[in-house]
């Protein structure tokens, strides 16, 4: 019998700053899913999920500090690993 | 044309929530840092005592020897609540990063004098750990003082020695590398000049009278070493030396210890003030911990002025006397 | 001495080791067990601090700079909204009272957890959970005080909200909330942790959190709203400490997995509880509806605790067997609950009120198996005599559950028509209980129990009466007495429908509106 996969996610605020952000994860992403609801955008994937600053750097035409997503940041679910490239969620499982 | 905007008036009930009316005498406006600290502490009705302190209340006044009617007589200059608080050291820290830019691009620490560099690296670097230190002191003042209005900006004060601590170990791989860190680790455990600081610093850890800590730590350490090092060291003599880089990066330092003297100063004041047994007790602490932290740091100074030593810790004690006579404690 | 030569880069993790757990030394002159004398009598056994994983690497000069961009967007709005009677747009002015809610209930908890973390930053041997337990403390004071000011403006226009510190220490139903706190700051530095870290701010926290923000939203509330989004990005990091703590107890020691098992189950059943106070405002208080709490639990922990659990089975740990129970009350805690605060409404700071025929459809829809069963019933009875003019009113106080301190107003899981009650004998005395689960929690610990200031006995006792009270006074007026001591505004208390807010929101939104 298959085990039940665990999702990750994150939550962020829907606004002008974020809009290369998540359109830079689901790049990156292709297995992750976009939910909309008001004011927020939770992207949820199963297995894992990375943040690559490079990415983001691209679509918004200067470096980007991945803690400036602090500032947007709702809610997440899954083990944190962040470098100074990429920020990961995961299970174990 | 002159443009008259309008929104639509309607009268309000109230000015401010109730307590925070009784205590600025009557139903006003009341300022964002008022409502946003006054009696934000629970001071009765508790349902539990602390396992890991069942001889006290939760929050218990019990836990200083010092007596305030008025736990919020503790008020801070600065007015600050979160807001005001990061908002503040943001700018700071912004000039803080400013400044490190412009050492690192132009090549200022390597363009540092061999001696200057050598002694910054041996008297900077290990305040890191003192820095750390004096965190943890204002964390235990946090954690177990009485009303948010002392302990609120202890909090802050714990992590602004955080982020001294930081700035140091910044400072530290800038004009050097993580090994110079580990070298100035193993001074701060064995070299004879650091062993008298770090015994203070270690006393304070398990002073139990967490009044008596903040006169400690943020009255007497911080009152004497930061004009020491900051002022009479970095600012005044390395500068001289050809070490205004040194200055740059310790800019944050320099401009933090004046700022909070003034805190500080605020609070010993309000309690001498209250009554004789409290004078008594913090002139008592604050003359007890005078007479451990000056011999602690004359080896410091020795390091840095040489014979100047002994004129300097003299010129910095009694600056800190006078200061103090002003606040009601004439030592 | 050369030094052109370019330095190699340190990677975030090393950096961030040399700016937190570098800091650290083993004292010497001092006993590390005296310097640290709270992290051991737990029996939690940690062996190397070193093996600890940082959650989010933050510096401070970092933490600084973005915080301080979150307030000053937070202040903009709130200073906007205040100015331009931002009240006034929410959908209904009952909404409001899930703000006192809020105020009374909520904020005082971030300022316990600010005290409670600052203690654990000092008292961990660690230096790296120290740091970010510390910057946890930081956050805290900021969610208090974000909440206070947002909220002030309320108070300046609505009841109930004024007296919210006084109230946080002495009210009935905040006793609820602040015990749970309490029993948490009073535990170790491990079990708080445990407790607040990972079972309120990680299991639990989207249970509080979606329901009051998304309320905010669906309810025209722009200031709660940004606070509570703000407050989030902030709790994103506690999350993601509090699920690292868990690991790192886990890991640690094999002796270990028992007592945190043993914390899970006892937290998971007490935080169920307090939120208790979440699914009524959910289901009953928001004129705009966003999801039912049968919705939410389904949302918020069976899919997403569902994974967090598979992921701790590698340890040992299982799901909280109470979780069972908690399924069996998810389609009747709301309901329960609203009954009890409508009927004891001339003793809340909040106004309450019936459900309209519309609200009952739609709780007909969410609970098909409980609520024209159970529950609607008791609505349309007490509609009815409402329209009669004989508004019913509890006429007593209620028994209290020992431990959670909520009224026995509980029914037996799956016999929804029998009231659930336990009882213990400590010490010649007898305690009550509203589950199996309260009481398990209290045989674990009564010596700690026993100490709870039970809010109704403290009335009997005539510890609620202003100073100076005498009882044996002829006319003495007991309940007024108590009203006297708790500072309890009439105006603020019993139905919606007829209060001051109703009335003025009224007045005040007919000012926007008209051109008289």
């Amino acid at each position: 019998m298959s085990r039940t996969e665990s999702s990750v996610f994150v939550a962020l605020q829907a606004n002008a700053d974020t809009r290369e952000l998540v359109e830079a994860i689901l790049a990156d992403n292709p297995h992750a899913v976009l939910h909309e609801d008001p004011a927020m955008v939770r992207i949820s994937a199963v297995g894992s999920l990375s943040v690559h600053a490079e990415s983001v750097s691209e679509r918004i035409g200067r470096d980007y500090d991945l803690q400036e997503m602090h500032i947007n940041l709702i809610s997440l679910s899954g083990h944190v690993d962040e470098t100074d490239e990429t920020f990961t969620l995961s299970w174990a499982n | 044309m002159q443009m008259d905007l309008r929104t639509v008036a309607i009268t309000p009930k109230r000015q401010t929530f109730a307590h925070v009316a009784r205590r600025i005498g009557g139903d006003k406006p009341a300022s964002r840092y008022q409502e946003g600290t006054f009696d934000l502490q629970s001071t009765g009705n508790f349902h539990y005592k602390p396992l890991w302190d069942p001889e006290f209340d939760h929050f218990d006044p019990a836990r200083t020897a010092i007596h305030m009617n008025d736990w919020y007589a503790f008020r801070d200059p600065r007015q600050f609540y979160y807001g005001a608080y990061v908002i503040a050291r943001a700018k700071q820290q912004d000039v803080a990063e400013n400044a490190f830019d412009f050492v690192e691009t132009r090549g200022l620490a390597a363009a540092l004098p061999d001696d200057i560099r050598a002694l910054t690296l041996n008297l900077l670097l290990p305040l890191r750990h003192v820095a750390w230190g004096s965190s943890m002191n204002n964390a235990t003042i946090a954690a177990y003082g009485y009303g948010a209005g002392i302990t609120q900006p202890c909090t802050f004060a714990s992590m602004d020695q955080l982020g001294i601590a930081q700035f140091i170990t910044r400072a530290g791989l800038l004009l050097a590398d993580p090994a110079a860190l580990d070298v100035a680790k193993s001074a701060w455990l064995s070299d004879d000049c650091w062993q008298p600081l770090r015994r203070v610093v270690e006393d304070m850890f398990v002073t139990a009278d967490w009044f008596e800590l903040f006169v400690a730590q943020n009255v007497v350490l911080d009152g004497l070493l930061y004009p020491l090092i900051y002022r009479t060291i970095i600012d005044d003599d390395l500068t001289m030396r050809g070490g205004a880089a040194v200055a740059m990066l310790t800019q944050f330092q320099s401009e933090w210890s004046v700022e909070t003297a003034k805190w500080a100063d605020a609070q010993i004041k309000v309690a001498i003030a209250e009554s004789a047994s409290n004078a008594e007790l913090i002139k008592g602490w604050l003359a007890k911990w005078r007479d451990r932290v000056i011999p602690a740091l004359m080896p410091l100074a020795e390091l840095a002025l040489g014979a100047r030593a002994d004129g300097s810790i003299a010129e910095v004690a009694g600056q800190w006397a006078a200061r103090l006579a002003k606040q009601g404690a004439k030592l | 001495m050369d030094l052109q030569v370019a330095k190699k880069k340190l990677g975030l993790k090393e950096r961030y080791a040399l700016m937190t757990r570098g800091l650290g030394w083993e004292t010497t002159y001092q006993k590390m067990d005296d310097v640290f004398p709270m992290d051991t009598f737990e029996g939690i056994k940690i062996h190397d601090w070193e093996a600890w994983e940082d959650p989010f690497r933050l510096t401070m000069d970092s933490y600084w700079k973005y915080q301080a961009e979150k307030e000053r967007k937070l202040y903009a709005i709130v200073d906007a909204f205040a100015q331009n009677n931002g009240h006034l747009t929410v959908s209904d002015a009952r909404y409001i009272n899930t703000v006192k809610l809020f105020i009374n209930a909520l904020a005082p908890l971030e300022y316990q957890s600010h005290r409670g973390f600052a203690h654990i930053g000092r008292q961990f041997r660690g230096v790296g959970p120290r740091v970010a337990c510390l910057m946890q403390s930081l956050d805290e004071l900021r969610h208090a005080q974000t909440q206070v000011h947002a909220i002030s403006n309320y108070n300046r226009y609505y009841n109930g909200m004024a007296e919210f510190r006084h109230h946080f220490d002495y009210m009935p139903y905040l006793q609820v909330p602040r015990s749970f706190f309490e029993d948490a700051t009073a535990a170790g530095p491990f079990e708080f942790i445990t407790a607040i870290g990972f079972s309120f701010e990680y299991v639990l926290t989207n249970l509080v959190f979606v329901p009051f923000i998304s309320g905010a939203a669906y309810n025209g509330d722009m200031g709660a709203m940004t606070f509570g989004f703000s407050a989030q990005s902030d709790e994103a990091r506690h999350m993601t400490l509090g699920l690292e703590v868990i690991k790192f107890m886990l890991e640690q020691d094999p002796g270990n997995v028992p007592i945190v098992q043993k914390w899970l189950n006892k937290w998971t059943w007490r935080g169920v509880r307090v939120l208790t106070l979440v699914a009524m405002m959910q289901d009953y208080m928001l004129p705009k509806r966003v999801m039912s709490w049968a919705e939410a639990w389904e949302i918020y922990f069976e899919e997403n605790c569902g994974a967090l659990f598979r992921d701790l089975e590698r340890y040992g740990i299982t799901m909280p067997p109470c979780v069972e129970q908690v399924r069996k009350e998810r389609d009747h805690l709301s309901h329960m609950a609203w009954s009890q605060f409508y009927q004891g409404r001339g003793t809340n700071d909040f106004h309450t009120w019936l459900p309209s025929a519309e609200e009952m459809d739609w709780l007909s829809a969410k609970y098909p198996e409980t609520f024209d069963q159970y529950y609607r019933p008791r609505f349309e009875y007490w509609a009815k005599l409402e329209a009669e003019g004989k508004p019913f009113e509890s006429a007593g106080m209620p028994m209290q559950c020992q431990l959670c301190q909520i009224p026995m107003f509980f029914t037996e899981p799956g016999e929804p028509l029998v009231l659930a009650q336990r009882h213990r004998h400590h010490d010649g005395e007898q305690y009550h209980f509203c589950s199996e689960y309260c009481a398990e929690i209290f045989d674990d610990e009564p010596e700690k129990y026993i100490q709870a200031k039970i809010p109704v006995h403290q009335i009997y006792q005539g510890k609620q009466f202003p100073e100076g009270t005498d009882p044996t006074a002829e006319g003495f007026d007991p309940a007024a007495a108590v009203g006297a001591f708790l500072r309890l505004d009439p105006a603020s208390t019993g139905n919606f429908v007829g209060s001051q807010d109703e009335a003025n929101f009224n007045m005040w939104r007919g000012l926007t509106r008209s051109n008289d």
